[in-house]
């Protein structure tokens, strides 16, 4: 049955309103207009008023144009047929190729039962010694990597994508630079991972409320292989114009903002989201890598800093590395404990070194006289960055650990590196006296 | 009482009724397939009552039938809750697994208790004893506990014990006693009851001034910034910090009955390793798992925000429960600040005039009753229980001046800050030794323990100068009080929650170590450079924590301290 609805009451920023009955909160409807038709959702239902958001924009959009409802929620058509196919946050082919038919599948499933979820175990290797010993990945983590415009975070999205040990890959592009989907692209083809990729990729040229869905095709394609038994990787960016284009629906439908223009469930949309990283019992599983752009490098702006609560730690990408400090992996217990019995000895100490480094620093740069405790911490945090914690090394994860044991021993005393004893008996690279 | 649906804006919706409806009442939205939503009456107007749904509101349509309940949102109480694990709602989470496989489906519910199970109740009362509300009629052991079974909450005044069964095994469905009111009405009695959870449990003779220190085994928790049983405490924090560390191993270590875990709007994967480990480790005083004496309140971030709010209600109610028993109950909810999200958005949607960031107007009281439900009681045979609620906060930004923040610290009792530059320099637990502050008595003599405070004070200041200074602008003396401070940081407030033996320290060992560390910075260290002190404090810190990783009375144990008592004879030259 087809049933049209003529009379557009309203028409403001994305958001039509039209009369009509019998309609479903979250179902989906189609608006045809002069520029065509274009997908729209339900958002609110009051008495006989529908307000729908209108993923192409309300752009020429005129109050006769007809609006059909489908009757039904988001759904993305499933099959193996996905796999090396590139979309839009509509779920049409960018890709010049046919559509893809399949089982469809709802958007925005229900919550996991937390108790049908293992405890991830599984560590990713990276290659990359700032991730692996200090901040290991681990299966099924939801890990952002907050940066700032003009940082590599895509390459080293992509980067991570290509090494990661991954059944499918799933990128989401979000307001992404036309430039930067075809680098993807090519990076993909070039690493030979496109035949079990998939890309969902909404451009800064789409219109905005089209990138509002492209989280959660990923998510939901991503889900159904891993219940599949499948290891997915979920490669996000960015999550800031995913938030923005929230807010700007948010404002049009009047709702009080909380902090900085944002709606006060803007953590609740991206729990909903993060969340669905998971390690089913008895399946797959599904891992969520996400760049979040921190406007004026300020974790307090409201998309990092709800994102930081809800994700399982953060990568802070700053120029051109993975800070040591503030990057947390907080899965890493689950998997470095296991991995060699001085992993967690040489992380902890590392940092801590570095970190009094830092301080050595600031006193040398104030000119200051620098005590033979100074100059061997300056000595380490050179030798540190250098052999360490740069980002283009691809190192395994023992000869990493080797290497931090012999720049530790190059620098201080064993006592010095608070390293406890039986750890520096087994493991101090040169003869202890 | 029914009604019908006209608008529906997220989780809000809003029903107009034939007739009366009761206000915190439970509401079904009947979605055309049939399935009814669970929801709870917020608010009353004229015939309209908007609604919050603890579902995703998706497939709801206007005209869709909404029926009501008389009885306001409720949890039950009975034998059988210990070691379950219950979404916001009291849900049981294993069973619904078993029922419905990975996913939560909407409007799936189960009762809270397994009717069909059989406990053995030995009464303890007789027929024909008077008794009042919360007065016990006879006990089942659940697991490590003796689970009393008591009169009914609701009853006033006072009963004759008109029937009570004997000593046999009971499903908590069946009838164990009937008891007659002055007036002649009878009230019969099973082993389960229920309580609306928005209402405080409290049935005693008087509430009490809560003293009795509760050990979490956490150094810088017990011996500087104490928590008392019946008490209150909020530890604030940026991401990243270690609240939820900090939380989980205070469920697994405190010297406390009962704990209940209220994971309320947080990260499932914690709540996992939560239901994975506990099972698994045991509790050292009673030999028994964790698991016996704890329940978990799960209403993960991406779950429904309504059943959020509910949430640490649940919680909060059926710890105030066991407290009846005259057991000592911690409530750890984590993190309050995702509950006050949950009513900042509500109100949104109801369109309310907003507060400061959006939350509502009664943000504050509703965080004061929250933690007023904590406290001691003197119950009505003399004995006391207790119930202490630890709250998490998720403060924006980290920035301590936001309102949940501040509503917190007005009304609690202790308050562990963790700093982001303590976390960052992976000093754990992160809680900051000079912000921080607890207006309770603990395990340490307070004469001792003003003294490191001063210490750590002028460490910090001295350490601040230093950085202007440099360390040759610094005195000899400063500069050994700067190394003392950060000694005392390192050895004693410093803990590594993943080592075995250090992750918890009884009070007996803090007190201890305490008194030796303090012996260390009563030390005249011989020194006539700065190098000679900072080697004298790296040798001793080194001991410490060597020490600290042994575990009690073990040989390695008592060699480090020999070696420590060694430096200290020596005064500190190696």
């Amino acid at each position: 049955m087809r049933k049209y609805f003529d009379t557009i009451q309203r028409i403001a920023g994305n958001v039509v309103t039209v009369s009509a009955d019998d309609v479903a909160y979250d179902h989906l409807a189609t608006i045809s207009s002069a520029r065509g038709d274009s997908l729209a959702q339900v958002i609110r239902l009051e008495e006989s008023l529908v307000s729908l958001q209108v993923f192409a924009g309300s752009q020429g959009v005129s109050n006769n144009d007809r609006v059909r409802f489908l009757h039904k929620p988001m759904q993305v058509p499933f099959s193996e047929n996905l796999l090396g196919r590139v979309f839009d946050g509509s779920m049409r082919p960018r890709d010049g190729r046919g559509p893809v038919n399949g089982e469809p599948l709802d958007i925005g499933s229900p919550v996991v039962n937390p108790v049908r979820r293992r405890m991830p175990d599984e560590m990713v290797e990276t290659g990359i010694p700032m991730i692996d010993i200090f901040n290991s990945l681990v299966e099924s983590q939801k890990l952002p990597i907050f940066s700032v415009a003009g940082e590599p975070y895509n390459e080293l999205l992509a980067r991570v994508g290509l090494q990661a040990n991954a059944d499918i890959i799933i990128l989401g592009g979000m307001g992404l630079r036309h430039d930067d989907y075809l680098k993807f692209r090519q990076t993909f083809e070039e690493g030979g991972v496109l035949g079990r990729a998939i890309m969902f990729v909404h451009t800064a040229a789409d219109p905005v409320v089209e990138c509002l869905l492209v989280p959660d095709l990923c998510l939901a394609v991503g889900e159904k292989f891993a219940l599949q038994g499948k290891r997915v990787l979920v490669l996000l960016t960015d999550m800031t114009a995913f938030s923005d284009a929230l807010k700007e629906i948010a404002i049009i439908m009047e709702q009080i903002p909380s902090n900085r223009g944002y709606p006060g469930d803007l953590y609740t949309q991206l729990a909903r989201r993060y969340e669905k990283a998971v390690d089913f019992d008895e399946a797959g599983s599904m891992t969520l890598l996400a760049c979040v752009t921190m406007p004026g490098d300020d974790v307090t702006h409201p998309v990092p800093d709800n994102t930081g609560y809800i994700t399982e730690g953060q990568f802070y990408l700053r120029n051109g590395r993975i800070e040591p400090f503030g990057s947390l992996s907080r899965l890493k217990q689950q998997v470095n404990g296991k991995t060699r019995d001085d992993h967690r000895a040489i992380m902890d100490s590392c940092i801590q070194l570095y970190a009094l480094c830092r301080e050595s620093r600031e006193k040398r740069d104030m000119g200051f006289e620098m005590s033979d405790w100074d100059r061997k911490l300056l000595r380490f945090g050179t030798m540190f960055e250098e052999r360490i914690m740069d980002l283009s090394l691809n190192l395994p994860l023992f000869d990493a650990l080797d290497r931090c044991w012999k720049i530790l021993a190059e620098c201080f005393d064993p006592a010095e590196t608070g390293i406890r004893r039986a750890i520096i008996e087994k493991h101090w690279p040169v003869p202890l006296s | 009482m029914k009604g019908k649906i006209v608008a529906v804006d997220g989780s809000l919706v809003v029903a107009e009724m034939e007739d009366r409806v009761v206000q915190n009442s439970v509401g079904y939205c009947v979605r055309s397939d049939g399935t009814r939503l669970l929801s709870e009456v917020i608010r009353v107007r004229g015939q309209r009552a908007d609604l919050q749904v603890f579902e995703e509101t998706r497939g709801l349509r206007v005209k869709d039938p909404v029926e009501f309940e008389e009885q306001m949102l409720s949890v039950v109480l009975g034998p059988g809750l210990l070691g379950q694990i219950y979404d916001g709602l009291q849900n049981p989470l294993p069973q619904l697994a078993s029922q419905v496989g990975y996913f939560l489906q909407p409007g799936v519910y189960i009762n809270g208790l397994v009717s069909d199970r059989r406990w053995d109740f030995t009464p303890t009362a007789k027929e024909g004893d008077t008794v009042a509300a919360g007065d016990t009629l006879g006990t089942v052991p659940e697991g490590i506990f003796e689970h009393r079974i008591m009169v009914p909450f609701t009853a006033v005044g006072g009963y004759r014990i008109e029937k009570l069964v004997g000593a046999g095994s009971y499903t908590i469905e069946d009838p164990i006693a009937e008891l007659v009111a002055e007036d002649g009405s009878t009230l019969p009695v099973t082993m389960q009851q229920n309580w609306p959870v928005k209402v405080p449990l409290s049935v005693a003779r008087q509430r009490l001034m809560p003293v009795d220190p509760l050990v979490t085994r956490v150094r810088i928790v017990d011996s500087m910034f104490p928590i008392v049983r019946g008490g209150t405490y909020c530890i604030p924090g940026p991401f990243g910090a270690g609240k939820t560390v900090l939380q989980q191993i205070t469920a697994k270590h405190a010297e406390i009955d009962i704990v209940v875990i209220a994971a309320c709007g947080e990260r499932a994967g914690e709540v996992v390793e939560t239901l994975r480990d506990f099972p698994e480790l045991i509790d050292p005083r009673t030999g028994r798992s964790l698991m016996e004496r704890t329940i978990i309140i799960c209403n993960t971030s991406a779950m429904p925000v309504a059943a959020r709010e509910a949430s640490v209600y649940t919680g909060a109610t059926l710890a105030e429960y066991y407290r009846q028993m005259g057991l000592h109950v911690l409530l750890l909810a984590d993190s309050t600040s995702r509950w006050a999200q949950a009513m900042r958005e509500i109100s949104g949607r109801l369109e309310e005039i907003p507060g400061e960031e959006a939350f509502p107007a009664y943000l504050e009281s509703r965080i004061a009753a929250f933690y007023e439900r904590a406290g001691a009681l003197e119950l009505g045979d003399g004995r006391i229980g207790t119930l202490t609620i630890g709250g998490t906060v998720s403060p924006a930004g980290g920035n301590f001046e936001e309102p949940v923040t501040q509503g917190t610290l007005k009304v609690v009792g202790a308050f562990l800050g963790l700093s982001r530059t303590r976390s960052d320099a992976r000093r754990y637990p992160s809680i900051d030794p000079l912000d921080s502050w607890s207006k309770y008595g603990g395990i340490i003599d307070n004469e001792k323990m003003v003294r490191i405070r001063r210490l750590l004070a002028h460490g910090n200041n001295v350490r601040q100068m230093m950085t202007v200074v440099g360390e040759e602008g610094t005195s000899l003396e400063d500069f050994t009080v700067a190394l003392k401070a950060d000694f005392f940081d390192n050895v004693y407030l410093q803990q590594n929650a993943f080592d075995d033996v250090d992750a918890a320290t009884t009070a007996e060992r803090q007190q201890f170590v305490f008194d030796k560390v303090l012996e260390v910075i009563d030390l005249q260290v011989e020194a006539t450079e700065k190098k000679q002190v900072r080697q004298a404090i790296v040798v001793a810190t080194d001991l410490f924590r060597n020490w600290n990783y042994a575990a009690s009375d073990s040989d390695e144990y008592k060699g480090w301290l020999e070696k420590i008592d060694q430096f200290i004879a020596s005064k500190g030259r190696t």
